[in-house]
């Protein structure tokens, strides 16, 4: 057995589920979301060998469906938190591309003023509200978010995403059974892409499904297709919903592959920890082509289309590199700026 | 009944002199300050475990739940590093959390969010985001407090940059610095000491504020310094009083606030006596008695005419039985004994 993890969804069957309740432009919205991602993280990979990218980079490659689609049941006054794989996730809650760069560059343009790099590319204006470069330190903090909306009665849900090595993490448990002791309105979005770092879940957690462990602390909790956009984002609505009308907390595991290493550029299959073939398998189902050609197959996406959008976004991917690098460094003054507030 | 109460109120403490003002339990000075935090914000709310039961944080948190509801003075899951993140979070957007711990040891569980989370995200969001929150626990000490239920954990949080760390000796500084941490909008370690719980002092009625980061002269004296706060002010005094009347002037700077540090009254007195001796309620090695140490000796080396004396825990976990424990805890004596050794 060469594929350790196989992919379990539809397919592309398994967007005829979901697509008839949304209009061609949402639908055409959310593949040029994903578009947009995969071409900016191919770009940074493409460069990053460079050197002028002072910073350690964990790609989304593969997991563009379930930051589009995730955020795409989001308000744009929701608050997101992160792991340490943020890009996907800053980009989809409608973070600025250039501020991200300049930040990967480590200028004082960056979206954090070169004190977070890649880890942390948080924008509080667009609810891009925090990461952590900690497994499992943004999941209390969300919950905390979220228990401050619950008591201010502000109509705000967080959403948090984790990873399945996440699930390992004490403060995950304990977050989780405070979440659901006082239904506080947040969501647990889980990317299961089956590998910590190169450690697989087999040699990590007996074997179970992470959302039925979930389910144990009494809140709704779901597995959705992770290469499948429209799913992803039909169980997030669901969610958001759920927690904004003051119904608790919702789990969600989203099987994924991670087509690159854990960071940096490339892929490191061949080191041995994970097969080919598995890698390959999963390529068959990445979300990218796999939503194009449904799209395609509707008739909602042709060649046009596509080469306006790619034009667009190879437009701005260029005009970000050059305003990262042409921004200007931080001084020592800065240094000092932040330790404490006032 | 929390274990050590019959040790807590055996100990005597100089009555404070009624004409001075109003006199209150340093305990009542704690709920004081928190039942004006809740009054006068919204956006304070207080939970830990037990704030809610009948013991109430040694008293602190009494009727508190009562007063302002469930939402806000709450009991906790044994979560400490989820619940500091929940704090954390709630900090981050809005809310002035006070999280109350019976014991610094079981910050110790949370850590990773306290000195990770809390104390870095105003620095790593560019100041996006503040963290108003105070994370309160009382040091304890005797009746079997032993290795895990009396450590004083302020020398490990000394190292950690967007943190302050307050700690007083006396009912007005524990009700004045209690309503600043409150009020400050960085993330505060409020680190009582269970020996004062029962000291009464005179405290002002309604809301004052004693500013972080500044420290008091508690006595005057020309020949040797002393200085640190909590508990180990009291001590000082008491070694201060012993040396009066051998004829050595001792000077006590409770320095209320560790982090920031005042170092600036630490370097006047030492100009003034030349001798300092740095006492704390915890371990000298690298902690409050080895930064006072190091203060002294980088910028007020000109000053010192003898070498400078620590007075803390030694490097030996704290044993749980009352024999062992007289040899581990220092006293006024050891205090004297320092400063005396100075002066030879």
């Amino acid at each position: 057995m060469t594929i350790r993890y196989p992919y379990t969804g539809e397919g592309a069957a398994g967007f005829d589920r979901y697509h008839h309740a949304h209009t061609p432009d949402f639908l055409r919205g959310l593949y040029f979301s994903m578009l947009r991602i995969r071409r900016i993280e191919e770009e940074i990979e493409r460069r990053y060998h460079q050197d002028q990218m002072k910073t350690p980079i964990h790609l989304v490659i593969g997991q563009e469906a379930t930051s589009v689609g995730a955020c795409a049941a989001l308000a744009h006054t929701d608050l997101l938190y992160s792991s340490h794989r943020t890009h996907g996730n800053y980009l989809a809650k409608g973070g600025d591309l250039k501020a991200m760069l300049a930040e990967m560059h480590c200028r004082i343009t960056g979206c954090v003023g070169s004190r977070g790099g890649s880890m942390h590319l948080i924008d509080k204006r667009v609810g891009m509200a925090g990461t952590s470069a900690i497994v499992g330190g943004a999941v209390p903090i969300a919950v905390g978010a979220a228990l401050a909306a619950r008591i201010k009665g502000e109509d705000r849900v967080t959403m948090v995403f984790l990873g399945d090595a996440t699930t390992e993490e004490g403060v995950t448990s304990e977050s989780l059974n405070f979440a659901a002791l006082k239904k506080v309105p947040v969501v647990f979005f889980c990317e299961n892409n089956f590998y910590s770092v190169q450690s697989p879940l087999s040699t990590r957690q007996p074997p179970r499904d992470l959302h039925q462990w979930a389910a144990t602390y009494q809140m709704p909790s779901v597995a959705v297709d992770g290469v499948n956009v429209l799913a992803v984002h039909d169980a997030a609505a669901l969610a958001v919903e759920r927690a904004r009308s003051g119904g608790g907390p919702t789990f969600i595991e989203a099987p994924v592959y991670r087509l690159r290493a854990h960071g940096g550029s490339g892929d490191d299959t061949h080191t041995g920890y994970r097969h080919l073939a598995e890698r390959e398998h999963w390529e068959t189902v990445d979300p990218v082509p796999l939503f194009e050609h449904f799209l395609r197959s509707k008739a909602l996406l042709d060649d046009a289309v596509i080469s306006d959008m790619e034009g667009r976004i190879a437009n701005e991917i260029a005009e970000a590199f050059d305003f990262a690098l042409n921004s200007p460094n931080p001084t020592k003054e800065d240094l000092t700026r932040h330790v404490y507030a006032d | 009944m929390p274990w050590d109460e019959g040790l807590v109120n055996s100990l005597v403490y100089d009555a404070p002199d009624p004409s001075e003002g109003r006199v209150v339990s340093y305990v009542k000075a704690i709920h004081e300050a928190l039942t004006i935090g809740l009054t006068n914000d919204p956006a304070v709310f207080v939970m830990g475990q037990g704030v809610d039961d009948p013991s109430a944080m040694f008293g602190t948190t009494r009727g508190l739940q009562v007063q302002f509801g469930v939402d806000r003075v709450f009991d906790t899951p044994l979560s400490e590093e989820g619940m500091m993140g929940v704090c954390t979070g709630a900090a981050m957007n809005g809310m002035r959390p006070v999280f109350m711990h019976n014991r610094p040891d079981f910050v110790l569980l949370a850590f990773n969010q306290l000195v990770t989370h809390a104390a870095k995200f105003h620095f790593m969001d560019n100041g996006q985001t503040n963290v108003p929150m105070v994370v309160w626990a009382a040091i304890g000490r005797g009746w079997g407090s032993g290795a895990q239920h009396s450590q004083a954990i302020q020398g490990l949080l000394l190292g950690v940059p967007g943190l302050k760390i307050v700690m007083p000796s006396t009912p007005y500084d524990a009700k004045g610095l209690l309503l600043s941490a409150i009020l400050d909008n960085n993330p505060v370690c409020v680190f009582d000491h269970r020996w004062l719980m029962k000291k009464d002092g005179v405290v002002p009625d309604g809301f004052y504020r004693v500013p972080l980061g500044k420290g008091t002269y508690r006595r005057r004296g020309n020949d040797v310094t002393i200085v640190g706060a909590s508990h180990a002010i009291e001590l000082g005094l008491q070694a201060a009083m012993q040396l009066e009347s051998e004829g050595i002037g001792a000077e006590v700077i409770d320095l209320r606030t560790i982090k920031p540090m005042d170092e600036q009254i630490i370097l006047e007195s030492l100009q003034k006596t030349g001798r300092i001796v740095a006492v704390d309620t915890a371990w000298m090695k690298g902690g409050v008695c080895a930064e006072i140490g190091c203060l002294a000796a980088e910028k007020g080396f000109r000053f010192l005419k003898a070498p400078v004396a620590r007075v803390g825990l030694p490097d030996i976990p704290t044993p749980a039985g009352y024999t062992l424990e007289q040899y581990f805890y220092p006293d006024a004596a050891r205090i004297a004994a320092a400063a005396r050794s100075l002066l030879r």
